[in-house]
């Protein structure tokens, strides 16, 4: 036994072992505390159907959180993203192509805005990112004048829809796909790209990174635009499946998102994390509200357990970091 | 072929209204050793800040192997065959030996993916053949959190004679070591002349500047004040020019 918890993957994995175990916990007490919800396909339907509308960013905010940087704003560019997306649509006749560029194009210019502020002005990205959280949303009102847009005539039953929102062999929807896909290729980028080992380093210690002759700023800016870009994906993905923009889209994401990315055990301080950490983190967080409903408890529950796992997490995570001083 | 590695010509650097360097003109010639000597705040880390690339000068000329040359970043000068070893030794503790090694200049594939095992590879080379290192304890996964100071300025190193660079700027290599890495450290800096290769270094500890260089520079004030070969000055006397320079703010070159 000894053995097996000194090995070598495992002295380097203990944050992806630990939050591995807290989600087969809680896993189990669902399955034993609701077994007749649980034993049932739709939960895990319901599931999979919700969880990658804020999967998809918590993976990416991963990035720029191991710089040591956080980005609140993103909910405010899922909206602004949203908006646009919906209106061109709708006064295209249904241009996919067009829509999806568009309003990727603007995430990722509200991510280089966010990155340029930090960077070059010199803002502390929690304080830039209210900047813009505010600014973002306040546009979707002035332009959307509070009114929500129907998508349902240009994308109901195209191939775009399907190939966002479709399920697969009628039984797991297609947004579900995407997400794993995009967790393996970003998990891949943290660990094994030029970039995401430049984002390591740069969380880990600034100075040191640029004397080593890796470019911060450059680094910091792709980070907050690959932000922006995967918050308009998002908003995209929730636009297909409820054929609806309503202004305040996104608004909601902000905690569970970054809950999921800190439950995962990427650090706050920078320089350490897991793109893969995040993923079992939006399993969890994600899965608490219907859970917790499912064993029988009432929905006032809820905040309060999603608060017990957080603070559960980040402490064992803490804890091991102290040991390894 | 001319002996000249590195000429700085009327260098000048301001940060706002502060005039670090004031007219600075040094040449350092292969396979020589040159040492930077002065005071706190007399410019020597940001000479060679401006060497290599750290900072850009607000005006002068850089010739390197001849050609005038325009330093902008860290990456460039490296390129061009000039390695720094920083006294805040640039390293990031967080992170894998063999990561530290490549930061930078990682070896990846096209798509700029990293080429994990073959930097595994040469980063244990690195370790057994430059470093030294026969500890079992430091794999190169090792985080370098786990290093003591001698451990981590010998990765620098290491890391400098790899790349194979012809110019090895040292920034207080001996700082914080106990005496047998500082005796280590120096015999590196001995050793790069039997390789034709160049150092210039700034160190605190005249005893360890005179051991190890072939010429000294003093620096006060953001100005070259002495210029003196090995053989034109004892220990002592050197010791002697720095105490006067501190207590008259001015030294007497005979």
């Amino acid at each position: 036994m000894s053995s097996i918890i000194n090995s070598y993957f495992v002295k380097t994995h203990r944050l992806e072992i630990s939050i591995t175990i807290i989600a087969i916990v809680l896993f189990l007490i669902y399955f034993f505390g609701a077994t007749h919800v649980f034993t049932r396909f739709p939960i895990y339907r319901a599931f999979m159907q919700s969880m990658p509308f804020f999967g998809i960013i918590a993976i990416s905010a991963t990035f720029v959180v191991t710089l040591g940087e956080i980005d609140l704003s993103f909910p405010s560019i899922v909206g602004i993203t949203s908006l646009t997306f919906g209106m061109l649509l709708t006064s295209t006749d249904g241009n996919f192509f067009i829509s999806f560029a568009l309003a990727t194009a603007l995430g990722m210019f509200a991510g280089l805005i966010n990155g340029l502020l930090v960077t070059k002005i010199g803002i502390p990205s929690i304080v830039a990112t209210i900047g813009t959280l505010f600014f973002w949303r306040g546009l979707v009102n002035v332009i959307s004048q509070g009114s929500g847009i129907a998508i349902v005539d240009e994308a109901d039953g195209t191939w775009h829809h399907m190939i966002f929102v479709d399920k697969l062999f009628n039984l797991i929807p297609a947004q579900f796909i995407w997400f794993v896909v995009l967790t393996g290729l970003m998990q891949w980028v943290y660990r094994y790209h030029k970039f995401g080992n430049h984002i390591h380093f740069v969380g880990d210690n600034k100075a040191s990174a640029q004397m080593m002759g890796i470019d911060v700023d450059k680094v910091k800016i792709i980070a907050f635009v690959q932000l922006g870009f995967f918050s308009a994906l998002a908003g995209i993905f929730t636009m297909y499946e409820m054929l609806y923009f309503w202004p305040t889209q996104g608004s909601g994401l902000m905690l569970t998102t970054l809950a999921a990315v800190f439950v995962g055990g990427t650090s706050v301080f920078g320089g350490k994390g897991t793109v893969y950490g995040t993923f079992i983190g939006v399993l969890i967080i994600g899965s608490l509200e219907s859970g917790i409903v499912a064993l029988g408890l009432s929905g006032f529950y809820v905040q309060f357990i999603n608060g017990l796992m957080i603070t559960i997490a980040v402490t064992i995570y803490a804890l091991i970091q102290k040991r390894k001083t | 072929m001319s002996k000249q590695l590195l000429k700085l010509e009327n260098i000048y650097k301001n940060f706002g209204n502060v005039k670090v360097l004031k007219d600075v003109n040094i040449t350092i010639n292969k396979g020589e050793v040159v040492a930077l000597i002065g005071d706190n705040g007399a410019g020597k880390s940001t000479l060679i800040k401006v060497i290599t690339g750290v900072h850009t000068p607000n005006s002068g000329k850089i010739f390197f192997k001849e050609n005038e040359v325009q330093i902008k970043s860290v990456s460039q000068s490296r390129k061009m065959g000039i390695e720094a070893v920083y006294q805040e030794r640039a390293l990031c503790d967080q992170q894998e030996l063999y990561r530290n090694i490549f930061a930078g200049r990682e070896i990846t594939n096209s798509l700029g993916f990293l080429k994990i095992k073959e930097q595994r590879k040469e980063a244990d080379r690195i370790l057994r053949d430059y470093i030294g290192f026969t500890s079992k304890a430091i794999t190169v996964d090792s985080p370098v959190m786990g290093l003591s100071g001698g451990e981590k300025q010998g990765v620098a190193f290491g890391r400098s004679l790899y790349f194979n660079s012809d110019l090895i700027v040292l920034d207080e290599p001996t700082m914080g070591l106990s005496i047998q890495e500082t005796e280590k450290v120096l015999n590196f800096v001995k050793g790069l002349k039997n390789e034709n290769k160049s150092a210039i270094f700034i160190d605190h500890n005249i005893i360890h500047v005179y051991g190890a260089a072939d010429r000294f520079i003093i620096l006060d004030r953001g100005e070259v004040v002495g210029e003196f070969l090995k053989d034109q000055i004892s220990r002592e006397e050197l010791v002697k020019k720095m105490i006067q320079l501190h207590e008259s703010g001015k030294i007497k070159v005979d």
